[in-house]
């Protein structure tokens, strides 16, 4: 479990970034921050590995505080996946995955063995494992991002808009996988986005943040929409509702679709 | 043997028998003081540069200065900088030395500077989500990814170098620059033979230098190899959504 109490960031500037935010994640879940830019989600995902310190207040990760912890040595405990995936464009796809477990100190041949697992585990196919990132398309390199996050087999995993940076149809395929690996790994992870839409397909909890770095409402999906607290948060749920449930349909269409189409890949082999 | 070329006072461009009779003796000897006076300077420049530039990107506000200082150390005249250095360390290596390494860091600390600053943020920021400390993020991710750029100006100093050193002859210390002056001041007018060799050699010399560095550039960076990667890359992001279309 992850703990917020009374945690604000304030810049030199004035600017806070985040506002007496007490907030308690879950063990094994999957826990949504989503709000518009600027609203202190990053920031507060950041607090968690120390990449930001809180300026007032404490965050604890099961029970401990982690300033009582060296940041490299927190960080490798913590895994983390980076917007555009941030991946070393100078080592091979095997060495980014191994990355952490390599700063640990661990046995290069395993971890290169274990690396070349995680990789299947992603959906990667295997043949990727010399090429560098470059190489990669945008979806393929995202999946390297979260199995080098998941290398070290770290309890938290933190996701800074994971998947923003692919185009929607692959989005969609990473998050079903994201769900399906999840559903086997039961991980605590606090996941970051804009996107209203991702955040209730994902969450099990969703705390939606207003620009001020002030957590508007924290609960679940269903109650989100049910009962929105405030007109702030209706707003943000609001204008795209009805897109939403358009949406859906248009996804069950195209689903049945491609199971009727005589034709149909397995999607997987094709990937390359 | 037959004349290359036929020099304006009858005399040729190029004497054969010049050639055969020095290379083992004055060329062989002038090759290779180019070689240590062309090289040492840009180690001796970079060894410089990387923490200057380091510096430089870690304190922003540092490069301006140091800009403008390698850059009016550059404007002076190698010939002004050679006399001075006469001075204190008399007719030595050490006097073409020095400010030839001088020179290189007006193309190293910015080719460091703009190698760290190629590093993308989400790199960086990726780094240092992973627990990397600042020593290992910097040798084990900066430095690699910088790289390609550091060594595109290490080559062009070499090559600039290779160039300049035969300045360093007008003071008597200027490898094949050497030959130039032998044949200027041949007892009975002008010589070219000797003036030809040296210029020939220098443009091998700078060529070959060139092109080492470029495989040793290549040889450093396999993940640079741009054309094959970006066709390969576009066809990756082609199937993966015809695949996730498909499903």
């Amino acid at each position: 479990m992850i703990t917020f109490a009374g945690v604000t960031k304030r810049y030199p500037d004035g600017t806070v970034a985040v506002d007496h935010l007490d907030l308690e994640i879950p063990a094994g879940e999957i826990t949504v921050l989503v709000g518009p830019s600027g609203c202190g989600k990053t920031t507060t995902l950041r607090m968690i590995n120390r990449m930001v310190e809180a300026t007032e207040g404490t965050v604890t990760v099961d029970g401990r505080n982690v300033r009582d912890v060296d940041p490299p040595t927190l960080r490798r405990g913590i895994g983390y996946v980076i917007q555009q995936a941030g991946l070393f464009p100078h080592r091979t796809i095997l060495d980014n995955i191994a990355t952490v477990p390599l700063l640990l100190g661990r046995d290069k041949k395993r971890a290169r063995a274990d690396a070349r697992a995680l990789m299947e585990r992603v959906g990667l196919d295997a043949a990727f494992a010399r090429r560098y990132p470059a190489q990669l398309s945008g979806g393929q390199q995202q999946r390297v991002g979260v199995a080098r996050a998941l290398a070290a087999d770290p309890p938290i995993l933190l996701m800074d808009e994971p998947f923003s940076a692919v185009d929607p149809i692959v989005r969609g395929g990473l998050q079903d996988e994201f769900l399906r690996l999840q559903s086997e790994l039961e991980k605590t992870i606090v996941f970051v986005t804009h996107d209203i839409d991702e955040a209730v397909k994902l969450g099990h909890r969703i705390a939606v943040f207003q620009v001020g770095g002030k957590l508007a409402q924290y609960t679940s999906p269903d109650e989100l929409l049910d009962a929105p607290a405030s007109d702030f948060v209706r707003d943000f749920l609001g204008g795209e509702r009805g897109i939403r449930r358009l949406r859906f349909a248009q996804e069950l269409e195209a689903e049945a679709a491609a199971e009727n189409a005589p034709g149909a890949v397995p999607a997987k082999a094709d990937e390359r | 043997m037959i004349p290359a070329a036929i020099g304006t006072g009858g005399e040729p461009l190029l004497r054969w028998s010049y050639v055969r009779d020095n290379y083992d003796g004055p060329i062989w000897e002038a090759l290779r003081e180019h070689l240590v006076l062309s090289f040492t300077p840009v180690l001796l420049g970079l060894l410089i540069a990387l923490p200057l530039g380091l510096a430089c990107a870690r304190w922003t506000r540092l490069y301006p200065p140091v800009l403008a200082v390698t850059s009016v150390l550059y404007a002076i005249p190698a010939i002004g900088l050679f006399v001075v250095f006469v001075a204190f360390t008399g007719l030595t290596y050490t006097t073409v030395v020095v400010p030839l390494a001088l020179y290189t860091l007006s193309v190293l600390v910015p080719s460091v500077v703009d190698g760290l600053r190629s590093v993308p943020e989400h790199v960086r920021q990726s780094a240092v989500a992973m627990g990397f400390g600042p020593l290992r993020r910097l040798v084990q991710v900066e430095l690699p990814i910088a790289l390609p750029v550091v060594m595109g100006g290490l080559r062009v100093a070499t090559v600039a170098n290779i160039s300049l050193v035969s300045v360093g002859a007008l003071i008597g210390i200027g490898g094949l620059g050497q030959l130039m002056v032998t044949g200027m001041k041949w007892p009975g007018g002008a010589y070219p033979t000797p003036i030809v060799v040296a210029i020939v050699l220098i443009v091998v010399l700078a060529l070959v230098a060139d092109l080492v560095l470029m495989l040793v550039q290549r040889f450093l960076t396999p993940w640079e190899r741009s054309g094959r990667v970006s066709r390969r890359a576009a066809r990756a992001a082609r199937t993966e959504r015809a695949a996730e279309v498909a499903r």
